[in-house]
């Protein structure tokens, strides 16, 4: 943890280094995601509701959401780049080092600026809250927070899939981008809008449901079943999947020799 | 102008090696057009009425969107030519007898033509023969088709013309970033990409139709699903024009500028 954050110094303090060019991406990413944000609102001024839930309901889902990809991208930066640093002779370099793997992918990149949509999140998060209609009791609170969490373990696990996978493509695949910007795209909506076989596909095969459509659920005080409130602790066994599948693709890593 | 083709076509065979990069992508394109046909779907069952086009146009227009992604992509800018400016390769560009404008736009035409080639058929193909009213339907008449052909090409042509606006930029600022990301922003959105444009709020609807992004891919998939018809069609093709020849006479006009004063470093 110390050693963490070490690295974690470090990254902070060489982007801080192109000040200019550090905030330049950061409202990059922030415009990038206003302009998702812009869509969810034209559509919600059009139409009022979507399938019963309202534009109050809505941009908590949205904000959620985005909070808990922007922290995963910011910190997971490595495993999403990882074809790079495959191709490179960067993971070779660090096979041969003394310390946990994952540890050292993670620390090896920190990217500050994904933080501009965590920006965005907070702003609508801090209109959303109080004008919400639901009471901020200490168990709702603890959902939202729980929902943030999961969310970013489901994003991370994601990533390290992601990454299992280039051992064997040794390229990055398009396809893995439904799961991290097609969720974070279409999941600013509740799940259940897209109907019953989407929600069963996205509870069993990969589980967004449990941080996004069943706590909310709790949140927005549309189910009183307290258990769903806790569901995101759930998606912990997400995780074990991904790291079987990282340690099948290590196994099978050969350098690409550069 | 036969050299010129021999740039589209070395640049065209170049993106045609990227078969699995294709099939991954259709497969991508195919969940994110289901997903978001769906999106929309839950839209329409909460208040049909609001819906400014039938669900069945909206269904053929995101069909549509993601065929010919590849064309319409707003992000993609030709890296070389940034690369070429940034670092001051640009140097041996200028010393070769051809017009530096007309060959980026082909570069970049080639390339954006090359992956919707491999792309398109599979997904109108399959689009075609979903289920009734998440299929993509055929156009309402011959004129409409080939219309929609024409504002596609003319559509693909103002997009490149923009862009290289701010490839030109690049001149000014050497990190073009900001510029980019500003860019990025008003082409995605105003050109429809992200919801079309009859979704938008009536009032500033009438206002964003006029804009050169407006003239992108909202013109020729709304003519083709019968969202734009009769005299509409001739209007947006004279509005794709206009916008075609004012892009691409600022592009040149500032690339001459830009080019009388650059001074390249060393080498």
């Amino acid at each position: 943890m110390n050693l963490y954050l070490k690295f974690f110094s470090m990254h902070l303090k060489g982007q801080m280094q192109y000040k200019f060019s550090f905030f330049l991406t950061l409202f990059g990413q922030f415009i990038g995601a206003f302009s998702s944000y812009l869509a969810l609102y034209f559509m919600m001024t059009r139409f009022h509701k979507v399938a019963d839930y309202t534009f109050n309901e809505v941009i908590i889902v949205f904000a959620t959401m985005m909070f808990s990809y922007s922290i995963a991208e910011c910190f997971m930066r490595g495993f999403d780049q990882f074809e790079k640093i495959i191709a490179n002779g960067e993971f070779d370099r660090m096979l041969i080092r003394p310390k946990n793997i994952i540890f050292q992918i993670m620390t090896s990149k920190i990217d500050f600026s994904r933080l501009g949509k965590l920006i965005q999140a907070i702003i609508i998060l801090a209109y959303a809250i109080p004008t919400s209609e639901i009471i901020w009791t200490a168990d709702k609170i603890t959902t939202l927070l729980l929902m943030i969490a999961g969310g970013t373990i489901i994003f991370s696990g994601i990533y390290i899939i992601y990454a299992s996978l280039c051992f064997y493509t040794l390229e990055g695949l398009e396809f893995i981008n439904i799961f991290t910007n097609g969720a974070l795209e279409f999941g600013k909506y509740p799940i259940s809008i897209y109907g019953k076989t989407m929600v069963k596909i996205f509870t069993y095969f990969i589980p967004y449901t449990l941080f996004q459509y069943y706590p909310f659920l709790y949140l927005v005080g549309r189910s009183q079943n307290s258990l769903y409130a806790i569901l995101p602790i759930g998606t912990v066994f997400f995780l074990i999947p991904c790291y079987l599948l990282w340690k099948i693709g290590l196994k099978h890593y050969t350098s690409t020799g550069s | 102008m036969k050299k010129y083709l021999s740039f589209f076509n070395i640049r065209f065979v170049n993106s045609l090696q990227y078969r699995a990069a294709a099939v991954t992508g259709i497969i991508t394109q195919f969940a994110w057009g289901i997903m978001t046909i769906l999106l929309f779907s839950a839209f329409y069952k909460t208040d049909a009425s609001s819906f400014p086009m039938t669900f069945n146009q909206l269904a053929s227009y995101i069909w549509m969107q993601q065929a010919f992604l590849a064309l319409f992509m707003t992000w993609y800018f030709d890296t070389d030519v940034l690369e070429s400016i940034s670092t001051g390769n640009i140097a041996y560009e200028l010393v070769r007898p051809i017009d530096i404008y007309n060959m980026w736009f082909t570069k970049n035409y080639a390339n954006r033509l090359a992956k919707a080639v491999l792309r398109c058929l599979p997904i109108i193909i399959v689009a075609i023969f979903l289920p009734y009213p998440y299929n993509l339907a055929p156009p309402p008449s011959l004129e409409a088709l080939l219309l929609t052909i024409l504002t596609i090409f003319l559509g693909t042509s103002i997009l490149i013309a923009l862009s290289m606006l701010v490839c030109i930029s690049t001149f000014y600022t050497v990190n073009n970033m900001g510029v980019r990301m500003v860019f990025l922003f008003f082409a995605e959105f105003l050109s429809g990409a992200i919801i079309p444009l009859p979704f938008f709020p009536n009032n500033i609807q009438t206002f964003i139709n006029l804009t050169p992004f407006a003239a992108i891919q909202n013109i020729p998939f709304r003519i083709y699903v019968g969202h734009i018809t009769g005299v509409a069609m001739y209007k947006g093709l004279a509005l794709q024009f206009i916008w075609l020849f004012i892009s691409i006479l600022i592009g040149r006009l500032w690339l001459k500028k830009s080019l009388k004063k650059v001074i390249v470093q060393g080498g």
